[in-house]
């Protein structure tokens, strides 16, 4: 792999650049895969990189149907936090934050994680006493934690509007130092770029069109680009999970919503660290461009229309001027929607499926982009191994039938 | 005013306004644009770019601008990132340019430029990796320097409002083919509304030489406006931006008053807007080109040239290069030469068009077949250098640089609603396809660039729309046009000319075509990568400029047509919108209703300080001067157990239930038996949702026969009763049910304490308050303090009490009244913070504070509870192996060793001491309300234990990350008299 | 009954109450997938057979059979039947009748 430095960027100035090299190959597609990973979002592409760099498993395809990082990589807000409730999914997100911590000199592509910091706002005396229970919780865990009272916020957001007469004033904050944001796209294509240093094929413009079995067991996938023989096949998809379950004959606790998001134009900076809040239902972080990045939870209504309803957006706007009155002059430069695959208790869905060889790592919700290093971790050990990783064996499929639902929707439910 | 001609334009010379760019005090007139204005001034050089911070011009004319983002004006009202091109001027308005330190002409960060060749596009993705965790360090650095405009530094002073708009048919664009519309739909007699993001409308025609029907442009223009301001069923919104194009048919738009109506209370308003068709004439924009240092200022698009000369009277130079790959160019120079520049021409088309031929005769000089391949001059553009066809150069001194590469079709608000883009060869760009069902693309927007074929086209859309809704048509017969200018035809695609220095694709962020070429060469080869990777097309103007020229370079580096590659979608806004007026009045107050009890003022009266529960102000306490809340509480916790406390419980959810299946409803929602519940009595129910978790409690009572009230929480009413709601509607249609929500239209005073009896009784009832008559969990109708009122005798205190409810209006006197009645026996307001330790010392749960959604009945020990005789909404899922567990967690008292110690709610249950940062600890459970109890004159709290049931007397700690670990023991949950001697007597 | 005239007002921010008419999105809520019948006898049921009841949903890209309440109007609830890619509803009728 070619190695990124300041040094290296030096040399190149001095030919014009031209002697960089592409940062993955165009792979063709051969005739049959190791392993097989459907899908090139972040996800994907971190699960054949762990794939390649921990288990030594390089005859790795990744298929994606459009272009890598296209679907929610490239849509979301990009918060990473750790700070989850039940220890199932605090270890799952503390894991991926610690892959964070590292992840651009591991790939050697600036991701630009900036751990700036992450309030998630208490507005009633039960949204404080939520904060101290989840963030006594992160501390045992081993994750940072800090309850903030209004000062404290106030301190971190100085423009906030902590008035008392505010209709929910704020009346603290959970606080989480290593939390942060970091650069969306990067993180596909670095991850692209090191699991094709490593010798994985990365195959864009290739979308799967059903997936072949033999006495339950998978056998490969067909595709646009024809058949691929593989005898694990691993599918890391979102927005389109319930049609890949369906090709394999199965059902998945699965609804896909729409997901919303804007930016404002770029400003000098104001905001230095991410803030959310789960009953003035709004989140805002500035981007180093200087936009803000503001969204809010998921529309009502099922959809993969890649866009929401406008009353989602102006219900979370009013939530912003409520909690920031000086950004009323600002202005949204654009607004989009992604795709998110939600299962019942919020939590995502990694490991086995009914069909031998084959596992499923999907229904993120809202989760997915801070988990990109610790989902593709774990699932690149359940497909080198088989078996679910003791991080992802509580996301079990199973789990649906035990009761034993990973429910953050519950006294975590802060917005992702 | 050095730029100004001394005649021509529509600008009011009679109105001059002074303003000030940078602190310099300049003058305009009414009628400029603040981008006119500064030309007028000769001011050119308003900015510094982002990244590389080079001087930069004004360059276009409307929403397209990406260099002239200005400041407007100061503190609170001020204004970020405002395109000067669209701001109105205005008397005393101040402007300042973002970038550039200590100014425009020396900036200390140019030194960027002089780097530029260390950053090219992505850079910044192959360095600042290093040491781990700089990352934040380095931004310190990077942030200041990127961002544009300033945050207001107080809360917005001006005031927004939103409004619906229902109509036939909306037509976007107040151009020419706009215009036509508009005036044959309003002929025809449809409803129409015409938005125009322009304060004036007319489009291109009002920097136009035509004549129409033998009238300039602009008097015909006004003649239109005219008729259609006469019609009472057109509407007309000038100033109005339509921003957004939504499914089928919605449309936001924001119509600006600031600047414009200086009298409105209103700074803008945000129009939802929704017709039946649609007809989007939005015009077209010119692009540049891309060469060497093309960005210098001076540098402009031919159009916005041909603009401030023919609308603003101003002449941006005096000595012009006018570059070009199409005839719409010719008028430009026809435009420079009559306000007195000098011309010369470079066609970059090898065959002259019969547009050169004219212009030679007119004298100007045509360099033919040749490009602009750089310029130069430092803070402006001093000269230009062609390359002849011969390939020989040529250096042209110049102040004026006017562009034109094309035109790019408006497809915005097209493309929005997912309608098809059809690439266009001859005009080297994207039109609308005139796909989607009711709607109609007209005009430029849809490739017919030649005023007299977008009348035509006009008059078509606006004759079938009629039709279809029933109209006439108008029978317009287009005007005779002449004298228009030319469209992009004849048009030869010319993107990138070959040549050394940094070619511009987009201006705003620095894109070069070096960088789209570098992301090629990187493997970055979807079009989507492209961009992002160089982030073409990410400015505020969001590629209005750049976008197709990038398309175009980056199809000719592939070798591939660019319809192959394609284009991205485009996503609204088409221009900024302001997110004040997207929330309107929908903040403060106005944010989320609050909902107050008929007691409400009594409460406030008293001193209470109020928590929100739900949409609620509730009354938490009721301090006395100098007691804080533990001594208030204290205090209303001892005068209600030895006396009588009154609380009020009218935000508790209240539905009334009735029918001849209303004891059904209620077996299926509740875990609990109803069969045998009597008249007059009533029940604690507890209600599921079907995963088994515990979704609200309260008491019911049997009012009747048939007729029963249930009382739910105050956060879960309006949640309970759409459960009920659905579950009879979608799935048991065949209840014969009604439910209403009672909620307001009743006013409870609860009265708890061993002299509630007593108060009752000197308040005056007709109801037998005997424990006899009346026993405890009944309910009586019947008369208190002369209002009817319903009385039932339940207690979540543990004291004998009473909850009286009487029609809503009555709630106040009769709130007055028990506290005149209640004298004798020391009556003591108290709020929600007492009545929560009251009701923890006997260990009933509060859903929401000590569940979470995730606590079944088992978790609760409320296993007796469900009935087995039944089936209920959740009782099957309680079956589910996890939910059997022993070691669920489970519902406990926890009594901290210390009993003055209060554990803080929300700690953790935990084994041993816990290591805290270090590592890891196994959590055994939770603590979830926690109070300091002064009857029972100890600290105790309830919570969750891992099977915490068999595990009473078991030795644990509750850690806090305030207070370390508390060391604690597993007890019952209730701890006040356990007998209920206390509440039945 | 009222089935949606086509193809004009058919987007999802105006919606059909059978009851009402056409009425504002902002006005109504949302249900989910219709026709997912509560088992008569839960008891009998497998713990997979009521997973399946409790969470599988068919989440169709296409067409999808749905319930909405009219909360804020009438409060009754209906069925649509909606397209989750174009957000279309092309018919909307009343619960526990046949679809037109």
């Amino acid at each position: 792999m070619q190695k990124y430095s300041i040094m290296s960027l030096a040399r190149q100035a001095l030919n014009g650049h031209r002697g960089w090299q592409p940062a993955w190959r165009e792979a063709e597609p051969k005739r049959r895969y190791q392993v097989i990973v459907i899908g090139g979002g972040g996800h994907g592409l971190a699960t054949a990189y762990y794939l390649a760099r921990v288990h030594g498993i390089t005859d790795v395809a990744v298929i994606e149907k459009g272009w890598i990082g296209g679907g929610n990589t490239g849509r979301n807000t990009t918060i990473v936090r750790s700070n989850y409730l039940w220890d199932a999914s605090a270890a799952l997100y503390e894991k991926s934050l610690q892959l964070w911590e590292g992840l651009s000199q591991d790939l050697n592509y600036n991701v630009m994680f900036s751990q700036r910091g992450v309030l998630n706002l208490g507005h009633t005396l039960q949204d404080m006493r939520d904060i101290r229970r989840r963030v006594n919780a992160n501390r045992l865990n081993g994750i940072d934690g800090e309850v903030l009272d209004t000062q404290g916020v106030k301190r971190l957001v100085p423009f906030i509007n902590t008035s008392p007469d505010a209709r929910y004033p704020v009346l603290g904050a959970s606080w989480q130092p290593r939390a942060g944001i970091a650069r969306h796209d990067a993180v596909a294509w670095a991850y692209a770029r090191a699991a094709d240093a490593l010798g994985v094929d990365i195959i864009e413009n290739c979308e799967v069109t059903g997936i072949r079995r033999d006495s339950g067991r998978v056998t490969g996938v067909e595709t646009s680009r024809g058949l691929i023989e593989a005898d694990r096949v691993g599918a890391v998809v979102s927005g389109h999970a319930g049609v890949l379950a369906d090709m394999a004959g199965f059902r998945l606790p699965l609804e896909s919503h729409p997901l919303q998001a804007l930016v404002s134009e770029p400003l000098k900076p104001i905001l230095d660290t991410v803030v959310m809040s789960n009953a003035v239902h709004v989140y805002v972080s500035q981007s180093d461009k200087g936009e803000l990045v503001i969204g809010a939870g998921i529309d009502a209504y099922t959809g993969y229309g890649n866009r929401g309803s406008f009353r989602t957006l102006e219900e979370f706007l009013a939530a912003l001027i409520e909690l920031y009155p000086i950004f009323s002059r600002l202005r949204m430069l654009r607004h989009w929607g992604g795709i998110v695959d939600t299962a019942p208790d919020a939590s995502p869905i990694i490991g086995r499926t009914p069909v031998d060889g084959l596992f499923f790592n999907v229904g993120w919700g809202t989760g997915g982009f801070k988990a990109t290093p610790g989902s593709g971790w774990v699932f690149a050990h359940t497909l080198a191994t088989g078996q679910p990783h003791d991080i992802n064996a509580p996301f079990s499929l199973e789990r649906f039938h035990s009761g034993a639902l990973v429910d953050e929707h519950g006294a975590a439910a802060v917005a992702h | 005013m050095k730029a100004r001609l001394p005649t021509g334009g529509e600008i009011q010379r009679d109105q001059p306004l002074s303003f000030t760019f940078n602190g310099r005090a300049l003058q305009g007139y009414a009628g400029d644009t603040l981008a006119s204005a500064l030309l007028a001034n000769g001011i050119h050089r308003v900015n510094r770019s982002i990244k590389l911070h080079r001087p930069r011009g004004i360059i276009g004319r409307g929403p397209e601008e990406p260099n002239a983002l200005l400041q407007i004006g100061m503190g609170a009202h001020s204004l970020a990132d405002q395109r000067a091109t669209q701001v109105p001027l205005q008397a005393g308005l101040t402007a300042q340019s973002v970038n550039g330190w200590p100014g425009l002409g020396f900036d200390v960060l140019a030194v960027f430029d002089r780097a530029a060749k260390l950053m090219p596009a992505g850079f910044y993705y192959k360095t600042f990796m290093g040491p781990t965790g700089w990352w934040e360090r380095y931004e310190r650095v990077i942030r200041p320097a990127a961002g544009m405009g300033k945050v207001p530094d107080g809360p917005d002073p001006d005031r927004y409002e939103k409004r619906y708009l229902h109509c036939s048919v909306l037509v976007v664009g107040g151009g020419v083919a706009g215009l036509t519309a508009a005036l044959a739909l309003g002929r025809s007699g449809v409803p129409v509304v015409l938005a125009n993001e322009d304060t004036a409308f007319g489009g291109a025609l009002r920097a136009s030489r035509a004549s129409l029907d033998g009238q300039p442009a602009r008097s015909w223009v006004a003649g239109v406006v005219a008729e259609l301001e006469a019609m009472a069923h057109v509407q007309l919104l000038a100033a109005t931006s339509v921003f957004g194009h939504y499914d089928q048919h919605f449309l936001g738009a924001i119509q600006r008053f600031d600047g414009v109506d200086g009298e409105s209370p209103i700074r803008e308003r945000f129009w939802k807007i929704r017709c039946e068709r649609l007809v989007l004439a939005g015009g077209a924009i010119e692009r540049p080109i891309a060469f060497a240092n093309n960005d210098r200022p001076g540098v402009m698009t031919a159009s916005a040239v041909r603009e401030y000369i023919e609308r603003y009277a101003v002449l941006p130079g005096r000595s012009a290069v006018v570059f070009t790959n199409n005839d719409s160019a010719y008028a430009t120079a026809y435009s420079l030469i009559d306000a007195g520049a000098r011309v010369t021409l470079v066609d970059s088309r090898a065959t002259p068009s019969p547009a050169a031929a004219q212009a030679r005769a007119a004298g100007i000089h045509i360099h033919q077949g040749a490009q602009v391949d750089n310029t130069r001059g430092r803070l402006h553009i001093r000269s230009a250098r062609i390359r002849r066809a011969d390939g020989g150069h040529d250096t042209l001194d110049c102040d004026l640089l006017a562009v034109s590469g094309g035109w790019n079709p408006s497809v915005h608000l097209y493309s929005h609603a997912r309608g098809e883009l059809r690439w266009d060869d001859e005009l080297a760009s994207f039109v609308a396809g005139n796909d989607l069902a009711g709607v109609s693309a007209i005009g430029a927007m849809a490739g017919t660039f030649d005023t007299g074929d977008a009348m035509r086209d006009a008059l078509a859309a606006a004759d079938r729309i009629a039709q279809t809704l029933g109209h006439a048509s108008a029978e317009i017969t287009p005007p005779v046009v002449e004298n228009a200018e030319p469209g992009p035809t004849r048009l030869e695609p010319l993107w990138l000319v070959a040549g050394t220095g940094p070619a511009f694709v987009d201006l705003q962020n620095d894109v070069k075509a070096s960088d789209l070429k570098l992301a090629l060469r990187e493997g970055y080869r979807s079009i989507e990568h492209v961009k992002r990777y160089s982030v073409l097309g990410f400015g505020t103007d969001q590629g209005k400029l750049g976008n197709i020229l990038g398309l175009g370079i980056v199809s000719e580096l592939l070798a591939s047509h660019p319809a192959e590659i394609g284009t991205t979608t485009y996503r609204p806004a088409w221009s900024p919108v302001t997110f004040g007026a997207l929330v309107g009045g929908d903040t403060g107050a106005l944010f989320d209703p609050v909902r107050v009890t008929p007691m409400h003022a009594w409460h406030v009266a008293r001193g209470a300080v109020f928590e929100d529960v739900g949409q609620w102000k509730r009354a938490r306490y009721y301090p006395r001067a100098g007691e804080d809340m533990d001594a208030a509480v204290a205090r209303e916790c001892l005068a209600t157990r030895d006396g009588v406390g009154v609380l009020d419980y009218s935000t508790l959810g209240k539905i009334d239930i009735q029918g001849p299946d209303a004891v059904t409803l209620l077996e299926r929602v509740y875990v609990n038996n109803w069969q045998k519940l009597a008249i007059g009595r009533c029940r604690y129910g507890l209600m599921l949702d079907e995963n088994g978790m515990v979704l609200d409690d309260g008491v019911t009572a049997r009012l009747g026969e048939t007729h029963y009230l249930m009382t739910t929480s105050t956060g879960g009413a309006a949640r309970v009763m759409a459960w009920l709601e659905q579950w009879l509607q979608t799935e048991w249609p065949d209840l014969d049910v009604s439910l209403t929500s009672v909620t307001d239209q009743w006013a409870t005073v609860s009265l708890a304490g061993p002299h509630s009896r007593d108060l009752i009784r000197r308040l005056g009832t007709d109801i037998d308050l005997d424990a006899d008559a009346f026993g405890f969990m009944s309910i009586r109708t019947g008369n208190v303090a002369g209002a009817p009122a319903r009385v039932q005798r339940v207690s979540f205190t543990g004291e004998l009490g009473f909850e009286i409810s009487v029609p809503a209006d009555y709630g106040a006197a009769l709130l007055e009244a028990v506290f005149e009645a209640g004298e004798p026996f020391g009556v003591t307001p108290y709020g929600t913070e007492a009545m929560h330790v009251m009701r923890a010392e006997k260990g009933f749960i509060i859903v929401g504070q000590d569940t979470d959604g995730s606590i079944s009945p088992l978790d609760l020990g409320m296993a007796a509870m469900v009935s087995a005789r039944k089936d209920c909404i959740g009782r099957r899922s309680l079956a589910r192996s996890e939910l059997r567990r022993p070691d669920r967690p489970q519902w406990v008292g926890l009594l901290p060793d210390d009993p003055n110690q209060v554990i803080p709610e929300g700690a953790q249950i935990v084994g041993g001491d816990p290591v805290g940062h270090s590592g890891q600890t196994p959590m055994l459970g939770w603590v979830t309300s926690s109070y300091y109890a002064p009857r029972l004159g100890y600290a105790f709290a309830l919570g969750f234990v891992n099977g915490g049931r068999d595990r009473q007397g078991d030795r644990l700690y509750a850690w806090d990350l305030e207070t370390g670990p508390i060391p604690l023991t597993v007890t019952a949950p209730a701890r006040y008299d356990l007998e209920g001697s206390r509440q039945n007597v | 009954m009222s089935t949606v005239p086509r193809p004009w007002r058919t987007d999802m921010l105006t919606i059909h109450c059978p009851w009402c008419g056409p009425r504002d999105e902002t006005e109504f809520s949302y249900g989910g997938e219709a026709d997912i019948a509560r088992p008569a006898a839960p008891d009998g049921l497998s713990d997979a057979a009521w997973a399946d009841y409790l969470f599988m949903r068919t989440n169709p890209k296409g067409w999808h059979c749905e319930q909405w309440n009219h909360a804020h109007g009438c409060r009754r609830w209906f069925k649509a039947e909606r397209h989750t890619v174009t957000y279309e509803i092309r018919v909307t009728w009343p619960m526990h009748r046949e679809q037109p």
